[in-house]
């Protein structure tokens, strides 16, 4: 984490991802409210707010995953750094921001196939068919998810065998086999117990050495263990952004201050 | 505490409790009845079933039923060989499963994944009318109607075939393996779909390598109930592929079903308790075993399967 008393400016530091003027709505309801962040690269930013607040929606627009319902309409933009792709472009396939950005879900969704078969779905859907690519590519993120030793024996049992933990860090494998550029999670830890928790949060500040992630939190002191970025939303706006250590030992703005004391949420 | 008020409310609430617990118990028994409705009749048709097979088998070997080559139950040189039957049978379902199959699932995967809910509002209806169409249409439309055609393909084609027959049977198969398969993909949870889409997949990819293999206990519940309508289907094979008995792989020849058989038989005046009348029996008896083998098969195939998600 970045020391308290001499932190570098935000604006300073290399940047992967910029939201810009984002809003967002389902049907007439307006969701998310002129949110303008950046992302910064190979750091963990976490979103956190009380329910309804907008932090899951602003997340699942990083991969357009609001594209698959109808009657959710966005305006703004998401700039990918380094090639300045804006990934709400109507012409950007959808298809193609996901081939590079991943997403771990709130709950286990392993798919109804083996443990090799979830780990290498990216590279199946990619139309890679290269045998000794695909092992490589399944024990490298199987590695770096640490669940290598405990399925080594068994990469051909189904999914649905291993535990509740290691279902997600399994998804968290088959997210990194893609070689994403930002890796989002939505409540990641949500379903699972605290010890179970505890390491998927040791994997997460691992995993940033290589990727840029964006997490979404409803546990404060999980923002506080993992993120070195925090935004605290409220009612679809961004009410403050900046270093985790300055949001939540001084922070700015008192409705911030108020859901990190416990006052509400 | 005021205990008289008390105990007051309480004995009022216990008789109210217990005035319940009657009616309830009244309405348990009528629904056991319905439902022992239904075990005693099917208990009935197998005790009739076996009764008067056991007495056909007095008169019949097994070992001939099942190995004889011929079916003349009602010629003076009877022979009793199922195989005929059951040949006709196992042809006919096989053609129409290369229909219903192949076309139901790709419907079922339509509509589920790919059509607008408008779509499948007005598709879904359309296709169950289809599924609630008298067979004996059915038969007629596979007599009049695709023999002719099929015989402009195959100028050898006899007017009654099997091949007719099955393609129209299949046709009739296709809504209930469409319909009960597109449930079972539709009840996969939209998470495990996300979860595809957010790897980059496309909906047929998602479809196919995802919803499919999610609703495979329910896509093989819908197979299965295919086969028994096939296997089970009497008007139209009466109608369209012929009563003579053949023993036959080959679609484009007629022959008799077992449920065909059956119909031709009992529109006869056969006397009551001879051996042609319990060749109804023992035919029956063998669909019926033929359809419990299929189900029990679906029975396990899908606890096999069963997916937990």
């Amino acid at each position: 984490m970045n020391p308290s008393h001499s932190p570098i400016p935000i604006s300073a530091l290399p940047v992967k991802a910029e939201v810009r003027d984002f809003n967002f709505h389902y049907g007439a309801f307006h969701a998310l409210k002129d949110i303008t962040m950046p992302l910064c690269e190979r750091k963990v930013t976490a979103l956190i707010g009380p329910s309804g607040c907008g932090k899951s929606t602003l997340l699942r627009s990083f991969n357009r995953m609001h594209d698959l319902y109808a009657g959710n309409r966005y305006g703004g933009e998401i700039i990918l750094h380094p090639d300045q792709t804006n990934l709400l472009d109507p012409r950007v396939d959808p298809i193609e921001v996901r081939m590079r950005l991943s997403m771990v879900f709130q709950k286990p969704n392993p798919f109804p196939k083996s443990i090799y078969e979830n780990v290498i779905y990216g590279q199946r859907v990619r139309g890679v068919t290269k045998r000794s690519l695909l092992d490589d590519k399944a024990e490298e993120a199987l590695r770096a998810a640490a669940l290598w030793n405990e399925v080594k024996h068994r990469l051909h049992d189904m999914a649905f065998a291993l535990s509740g933990g290691q279902q997600q860090r399994l998804c968290i494998a088959r997210a990194l086999a893609t070689d994403p550029e930002i890796l989002l999670f939505d409540e990641p830890t949500s379903a699972l117990d605290p010890i179970v928790t505890a390491s998927i949060e040791e994997l997460i500040t691992e995993l940033k050495e290589k990727v840029t992630i964006l997490i979404v939190t409803h546990n404060m002191q999980q923002a506080a263990r993992v993120s070195d970025f925090t935004a605290y939303m409220y009612l679809g706006e961004l009410i403050e952004f900046g270093y985790t250590d300055e949001i939540f030992i001084k922070p700015r703005d008192k409705r911030t201050e108020d859901y990190i004391t416990g006052r509400f949420g | 505490m005021n205990s008289s008020l008390s105990d007051s409310g309480v004995s009022e609430r216990l008789a109210r409790k217990a005035s319940r617990h009657v009616s309830e118990r009244v309405i348990e028994a009528v629904l056991f009845a319905a439902a022992a409705v239904s075990i005693f009749v099917t208990l009935a048709i197998v005790f009739i079933l076996v009764r008067e097979s056991l007495s056909f088998f007095q008169h019949v070997s097994i070992v001939d039923f099942l190995t004889d080559t011929q079916w003349t139950p009602l010629f003076d040189d009877a022979h009793f060989g199922i195989m005929v039957l059951l040949s006709g049978t196992a042809v006919s379902s096989m053609v129409a499963l290369a229909v219903a199959i192949p076309l139901g699932t790709t419907i079922a995967i339509f509509l589920s994944e790919f059509a607008s809910q408008r779509t499948r509002e007005v598709a879904k209806p359309i296709l169950e009318l289809l599924a609630g169409m008298p067979t004996v249409v059915f038969g007629y439309f596979a007599l009049l109607f695709v023999t002719p055609l099929l015989q402009r393909l195959i100028p050898e084609l006899p007017g009654f075939n099997l091949l007719s027959a099955g393609l129209v049977m299949g046709i009739m198969i296709v809504p209930i393996v469409s319909s009960i398969s597109e449930d079972a993909m539709r009840a996969v949870p939209m998470a495990l779909r996300e979860g595809s889409y957010a790897m980059g997949a496309t909906r047929l990819q998602t479809a196919f390598h995802v919803v499919l293999p999610a609703a495979v206990s329910g896509v093989g519940a819908a197979y299965i109930l295919g086969i028994a309508r096939a296997v089970g289907e009497t008007m139209i094979l009466a109608i369209a592929a012929g009563m003579q008995p053949n023993l036959t792989f080959d679609p484009r020849e007629p022959a008799a079903t077992i449920t065909a058989y059956i119909v031709q038989v009992a529109l006869g005046d056969l006397p009551h308790g001879s051996i042609g009348y319990q060749t109804i029996f023992a035919a029956g008896l063998t669909l019926m075993l033929f359809t419990l083998t299929f189900n029990i098969l679906g029975f396990w195939l899908q606890r096999k399967y069963r997916e937990r998600y």
